[in-house]
């Protein structure tokens, strides 16, 4: 299990914390997914959880962030990288750049590992094979379109074999089609047990993936709860955040004053 | 190194032939291979021709004038012999070139022992310069379709760069950031040897045939120094 402790983080230079004293827990095979406007903390939160914040990134943290109970603060980025991935929402930067191929940009982190060569392949082909992309295996992830190689990302991501994946706004730059092609992805994953902590805009993706939401406003946790329920609440639109596609129709068709055996069937539909 | 050791025109011909013409043969790559190299190497070799032709200092067996100036034998033996090992130079520049990828180059690298970080840094510069032109690319689209006259007179053209260089280098620098985090997340920063998932092929042959020629070599200069050759 992945859990934040009461943490607060501050990047070096500014005057404020980005997030206050957030506490959270991620269990195995759990879809978590946080919604907020922008600069509400999702970002940060992202980069908290993957341990990257403030190791890599600097600032201060008070807090802990556990991984199965035990404190982080003394493991390496690159052990905790064994446990814990993250993906950005630019997918061109989450990849290596020095790869020619989808197939070694995937073995890129465990052959950084100094896993055995056998250990390495089995490990790239089960991430080709989970996300449906073996067929890109052999083309120029450069030469890729954005949903594709937010896929090899992912993929490279996969081959670590974390325990915990962070996932910070995966389609946000993906056109309908990438999105569709990362969304079928990441549902799979999840079916498959995965345990994943998904930041989006993109609540109707949250709608169907995650269990549990929470919403950021200013860096604090305002609502969190089970994720049909936070994602129904009338206080989203206030934090900036659109509801998924389903709720509004359903608001809609009250507002309406629709006749109830018609709302019945609405909201049936939409279960 | 051995084209600049070999004396007179015959040495560095046979060279040519021997590390670069045949080598190109047997990878198919021989036409790339002569146009690539020439047109790399017309520019110089046209001055050198020129200039040891007509301005040779010590030419004396005049083949033939225009007007005030003289084409001298002397003259034109020096440009060819010049010639030719620039024409090794630049061959064997060009069939590695043709031949090996930037990954293969880095790969065998670190295969010979060069950190990962030196490699990647290697790498990553020169995959860098096509995502740079293509993000300059459509920096420039975008000033265009805004008024921005990037085209016309040397002046515009200048006048075009200093609004495109700004976004571009702020752009790759913000990249930077994002990436760094990426490989962090990738164990890149792991200390050790990184797994190797191929190697490019060297058989016995190439092997061999590296080291003779690296043995060749403090030979050549010994006899080239010496007056042997």
């Amino acid at each position: 299990m992945l859990s934040l402790q009461r943490v607060t983080y501050r990047y070096a230079g500014a005057r404020a914390p980005s997030l206050h004293d957030v506490s959270l827990e991620l269990g195995a095979g759990e879809v978590l997914g946080v919604v907020g406007a922008s600069e509400a903390g999702k970002s940060t939160l992202c980069l908290v959880a993957s341990g990257l914040a403030p190791r890599t990134v600097g600032g201060t943290l008070s807090g802990q962030l556990l991984l199965d109970g035990a404190d982080t603060v003394a493991l390496p980025m690159h052990r905790l990288a064994e446990r814990i991935g993250i993906a950005f929402a630019n997918p061109v930067n989450g990849l290596s750049g020095v790869a020619g191929t989808v197939y070694e940009e995937i073995a890129f982190g465990p052959m950084n590992l100094g896993l055995p060569r056998g250990e390495v392949i089995a490990r790239t082909e089960e991430s080709l094979g989970a996300l449906g992309i073996s067929g890109l295996a052999e083309r120029d992830p450069s030469r890729l379109s954005g949903g594709q190689q937010q896929l090899v990302a992912i993929g490279g991501l996969l081959a670590m074999r974390p325990a915990h994946l962070i996932l910070d706004e995966p389609t946000a730059q993906l056109d309908p089609a990438g999105t569709r092609l990362v969304a079928d992805a990441l549902a799979r994953l999840a079916a498959g047990g995965a345990s994943i902590l998904l930041t989006e805009h993109k609540t109707d993706l949250l709608a169907a993936m995650c269990t549990r939401v929470i919403a950021l406003e200013g860096g604090r946790v305002v609502l969190a709860g089970v994720a049909a329920e936070v994602l129904a609440d009338p206080r989203l639109a206030d934090l900036g955040v659109a509801a998924p596609a389903s709720v509004r129709l359903l608001s809609s068709a009250r507002e309406a004053a629709l006749p109830a055996s018609v709302l019945d069937r609405v909201e049936a539909a939409l279960r | 190194m051995l084209a600049v050791a070999l004396g007179g025109l015959a040495g560095p011909a046979v060279l040519v032939g021997i590390a670069v013409l045949l080598p190109a043969v047997a990878g198919r790559i021989l036409g790339r291979l002569l146009r690539t190299s020439l047109l790399l190497t017309l520019p110089i070799a046209l001055s050198v021709l020129i200039v040891n032709l007509f301005f040779f200092p010590a030419g004396q067996q005049v083949l033939f004038s225009v007007g005030p100036i003289r084409g001298t034998a002397e003259g034109l033996a020096f440009a060819l012999e010049t010639l030719a090992r620039i024409g090794a130079i630049s061959g064997a520049i060009t069939l590695f070139y043709l031949t090996t990828t930037p990954s293969e180059l880095v790969l065998d690298l670190e295969r010979r022992g060069v950190s990962p970080r030196i490699a990647f840094v290697a790498l990553a510069s020169v995959q860098t310069v096509p995502a740079m032109v293509d993000r300059a690319a459509t920096i420039t689209a975008a000033q265009r379709a805004r008024g921005l006259d990037t085209e016309g007179s040397l002046w515009r053209r200048l006048r075009g760069v200093l609004p495109l260089a700004g976004p571009v280098l702020l752009g790759s620098i913000a990249q930077v950031e994002e990436r760094t985090m990426a490989l962090e997340a990738r164990g890149f920063t792991r200390p050790g040897r990184r797994t190797l998932l191929w190697q490019p092929p060297d058989s016995a042959v190439q092997r061999v045939a590296r080291w003779v020629l690296i043995a060749l070599l403090p030979g050549l200069f010994v006899a080239r120094t010496t007056g042997w050759l």
